[in-house]
């Protein structure tokens, strides 16, 4: 089968990719280029201004045409065609035969007829070359200005502003931005974010005249105002590339376009074609996704296939120089057949509208600008009739909360999920139970979902999830390539097979050596089920390496040493021994955000040494290099101050005395308030305490960090006894059953039922399992011993602190430190 | 291979059991490991290419479908100890290996490719 496409754009591309796959024997596929590259991205055309390279943007690599016996010509247009021979001819003169012609020759921008539109410093934004011309003049540019307020215009303005130019205008004839995607509000919201980055937005305006002699200096617009500009840029519309079509008597549509049925074919049965340069009943695509639903629908017919193009959801969501927009169904649903429900934060620039039918069954469509998190859920609500809750409005963005969409929807299967790809729910079952492909990649590789713009993946991820729970299949969640379990029920089977190393626990429920994911999640099961010195010796090599040499290692390969201060709470003469020391190991010293003192840049070979001291001076280890209790800090409480309720210094002591040595899945943080004003700020750690008038309230699952998170009560007004009951049960549950590295507050996120499901297990002891978590507890604060004594003392792992095995008196040379006001830093990498 | 290239490191029963230990060889660097759960020893060179850090000795040992490695401690680079390839970072350069053998209880590396551009030698291996 001999088939020439002519065209070498993203959607010809697409056609001869999934050609190529249909793996026809006798096939025989020429290409003719216009332009001197392959097929590159012109959705992203925008980034090239931004660092992006012709071979980012390039979809193949010119190989792949060669790889796959695709006879490509560039720079090379088709000029005539013979229909009655089925012949084509180059520019060149080259002449080949064909059995199909595909026209896959896109659009050109559209250049209204002004007059001066001729001046140098007049672009339009179609293709990198047109992008290097702009490239040029913008270097002497101080101005631009860019006809065209959607989404291609907004796409050149942000070219300009990668381009460095201050003062960058967008002029639009309608009356708002994206006339085509969203309404007044919306646009409202547009160019005020727009302003915010320096773009001016002109809206009903129509350019009369271009000024300037040879070179442009402004525009005048029918109202007779003046916009002096350095450079113009055209980005008003497309207009199908359809004039060798016409030549050839194909049919053409009123407005332009190569007419097609619904299988892509124009009045010419051997002739077809696809994307922008095709109209179908009445409708010119000017998106790339239904462009390959086109190709996928010719490569169908080809193929002997029955595929048919239906017309396409013109549903967007894209982000615009970092403004999210997107509109789906119909957006502008008038009054009378629709009810709008409308979300207008002027504060924050955010614009949701949802249009749902007057009986408030069915959404209809909507806009948002500026947040649209819930584009993907509501676009398939939308475009599967399905069920709204009866007060739609929580559908979008209430009073700064997150949206709250329903997560259960059940999609049919029919539904579009990726629409660049054209795979539907179906699809991607069918990938996952006739496939066996289980993971997301193997999915994406086998249907190709996900793979173009990515903004299903999320989709995706949800729909294979719940067939393999569908089919019984455990959603699991292993921890590496070496076990087959989740860190859950490890701890479990370790505890009840009573592992007590590594090797034991790799040899009896793993496959091959371990790596650096299970080895410190087992040594932290370990350590939280037994809590035997860690670093005794088949254990240490399996630690992360700060728990090795039991202390941070720092940037030059030097350590810090965190002696516990319990509660913050800490003697003159205590501080004076840290000093000492500090002076004559030369460390550098800093306070902690945990109210304890750290000392950097020590040596390892110095590290025994250091901590002997420290010891002698009584301190114990800080543990801050493990993934174990950290600090509990506190404000003075009642002791000093005039607010305090409780004396919250001796309660911080208390607690982490208790908890000292105590490893966990992660770091564990806590806090002790005296009164509600909070100074030791309890509700941003794990869990955090607070004097209440009759006892304390207990917080639990806070965070600081990346992803702030306020703790939520757990219990409220307890004495110190229960409190402390609450905790140890709280901390074992957390323990037991969360997933390595995973903070508390992320394993309250996961947790199905999430706070009062864990207030149940916590405070009612709704799984019976209460008294067990308290006796667990027990158990570990019974075995805690300070590992650094233990080091310290005991020769044989004593002399693990040296760097040269064959010179254990030498330190590191290449270590080098730099001056800092009175101290010293690591020197940079 | 010419006998004087291999260096005397250390004792067997001075190392520790799936880890490494640095040896030192006039300015040079080396990491050497034993991994004990394989029963083979393996050298590099300490130095971490990502930045440049005298880390891998401390790194930790482990398998990639099969494949030896160690990761760096700073940042978690995997490097096959097979043949010094980065496993998890395709930017990031190789690191040397060296030989490895095992005589009544000491440990022997061989330094010939210090001298000599790096060539992926294979490990020597004696049972203890």
């Amino acid at each position: 089968m001999k088939i020439i496409v002519i065209g070498n754009g993203m959607v010809g591309q697409k056609f001869c990719e999934k050609l190529v796959g249909q793996k026809i024997e006798d096939l025989e596929l020429t290409v003719f280029g216009e332009e001197t590259l392959p097929a590159y991205d012109r959705v992203h055309l925008s980034e090239y201004f931004a660092g992006k390279t012709v071979q980012d943007l390039c979809m193949k690599p010119m190989g792949w045409y060669a790889e796959n016996n695709v006879n490509l010509h560039l720079g090379d247009p088709v000029t005539q065609v013979d229909r009655a021979q089925k012949t084509v001819t180059s520019f060149e003169g080259k002449q080949f035969s064909y059995d199909y012609l595909v026209f896959a020759t896109g659009s050109a921008a559209f250049v209204p007829q002004i007059s001066g539109i001729d001046k140098h410093g007049v672009f339009v934004y179609r293709t990198i070359e047109d992008l290097n011309l702009i490239w040029r003049h913008a270097k002497i540019a101080k101005s631009a200005v860019v006809i065209g307020g959607g989404l291609l215009g907004l796409e050149a303005a942000k070219a300009m502003l990668d381009l460095g130019i201050p003062n960058t205008h967008v002029v639009e004839f309608a009356p708002r931005l994206m006339p085509r995607q969203i309404d007044d509000g919306g646009s409202h919201v547009l160019t005020e974010k727009l302003k915010a980055l320096g773009i001016t937005t002109h809206t009903q305006k129509n350019t009369a005249v271009i000024l300037g002699n040879e070179t442009i200096t402004g525009l005048m617009f029918t109202d007779g105002s003046i916009l002096s500009t350095d450079m113009l840029v055209i980005s008003a519309g497309i207009k199908p590339r359809d004039e060798l079509a016409k030549k050839i008597g194909l049919h053409i549509g009123h407005r332009g376009g190569i007419s097609v049925n619904d299988h892509m074919q124009t009045s010419d049965p051997s002739v077809y074609a696809i994307g922008e340069c095709a109209v179908h009943e009445g409708a010119v695509y000017g998106l790339v996704a239904p462009g390959y639903e086109m190709a996928e629908v010719a490569v169908h017919q080809l193929t002997g296939g029955t595929r048919a193009f239906g017309g396409f959801d013109m549903s967007t969501k894209l982000k615009l120089i970092g403004i999210d927009v997107a509109s789906f169904g119909d957006p502008f649903i008038g009054n009378e057949d629709a009810r709008s429900i409308v979300y207008h934060d002027n504060h924050k620039g955010i614009y949701q509208r949802i249009n749902v039918s007057n009986d408030g069954t069915e959404l209809l469509g909507g806009i948002l600008v500026g947040d649209a998190e819930a584009y993907n859920k509501l676009q398939q609500i939308c475009a599967n009739k399905l069920t709204i809750p009866s007060d739609p409005a929580g559908l979008i963005r209430a009073s700064g909360d997150t949206p709250n969409a329903p997560d259960n929807f059940e999609l049919p299967a029919s539904a579009l999920i990726c629409s660049c790809e054209g795979v539907k729910k179906q699809g991607i079952e069918d990938a996952v139970v006739q496939n066996g492909c289980e993971s997301f990649d193997a999915v994406k590789k086998c249907t190709g979902a996900g793979s173009g713009c990515g903004g299903c993946t999320p989709m995706v991820k949800d729909i294979i999830n719940a067939t393999l729970k569908k089919q019984g299949k455990l959603v699991r969640n292993i921890i590496c390539e070496h076990f087959a379990y989740s860190r859950q029920e490890l701890y479990d089977i370790i505890r009840i097979k009573e592992l007590h190393s590594f090797d034991e626990v790799l040899d009896s429920l793993g496959t091959g050596d371990g790596c650096e994911i299970c080895r410190p999640a087992v040594s932290s099961i370990l350590a939280s089920l037994w809590n035997e010195l860690i670093i005794k010796n088949e254990s240490a090599t399996s630690q992360d390496t700060n728990d090795r040499f039991l202390a941070n290692i720092q940037k030059g390969g030097t350590y810090s040493v965190v002696p516990r201060i319990p509660g913050g709470e800490i003697t003159p003469e205590k501080l004076i021994v840290i000093g000492t020391i500090a002076k004559k190991y030369n460390l550098y010293t800093k306070i902690t955000g945990g109210q304890r003192i750290d000392l950097f840049g020590a040596h390892l070979n110095d590290l025994p040494l250091i901590w002997e001291e420290l010891i002698a001076a009584g301190f114990e280890s800080g543990h801050a290099y493990g993934k174990a209790l950290r600090t509990v800090k506190s404000c003075v409480g009642s002791t000093w101050c005039r607010f305090g309720l409780h004396d919250s210094v001796s309660f911080a002591v208390r607690v982490e005395n208790r908890y000292k040595g105590l490893r966990a899945p992660h770091k564990i943080k806590s806090a002790v308030s005296g009164c509600i004003r909070e100074c030791a700020e309890a509700q941003s750690k794990d869990f955090g305490i607070i004097a209440t008038e009759k006892g304390w309230n207990l917080y639990v699952c806070g965070n600081g960090g990346s992803k702030p998170q306020h703790a939520l009560l757990l219990a409220a007004d307890i004495d110190s006894e229960t409190c402390i009951r609450y905790i140890d049960r709280f901390l074992m549950f957390y323990i037991k059953t969360a997933d390595p590295l995973t903070r508390t507050a992320t394993w309250l996120n996961k947790m199905e039922g999430g706070i009062d499901y864990l207030r149940n297990v916590v405070v009612h002891d709704s799984l019976g399992i209460a008294a067990e978590l308290e006796a667990q507890m027990q158990t570990l604060a019974d075995h805690y011993e300070c590992e650094w004594k233990k080091a310290v003392e005991t020769p044989e792992l004593r002399k693990r602190f040296t760097h040269f095995i064959n010179a254990p008196e030498a330190k590191d040379p290449t270590i080098v430190f730099e001056p800092l006001r009175a101290q010293k830093k690591a020197a940079e990498w | 291979m010419d006998k004087n290239n291999w260096i005397y490191a250390c004792k067997a029963t001075d190392m520790p059991h799936n880890g490494g230990v640095c040896v030192q060889y006039g300015t040079e660097q080396i990491a050497l490991y034993y991994f004990t759960h394989r029963n083979e020893w393996y050298a590099t060179q300490n130095l971490c290419p990502h930045k440049k850090q005298m880390a891998l000795s401390r790194g930790m040992l482990g398998s990639q479908q099969g494949e030896p490695k160690v990761a760096c401690p700073f940042h978690k680079k995997t490097f096959s100890l097979k043949n010094g390839q980065c496993l998890n970072d395709e930017a990031c350069s190789a690191i040397k290996t060296y030989p490895v053998k095992v005589h009544e209880g000491n440990i022997f590396i061989n330094v010939a490719s210090i001298l000599t551009p790096h060539s992926s030698t294979p490990i020597e291996y004696e049972p203890q």
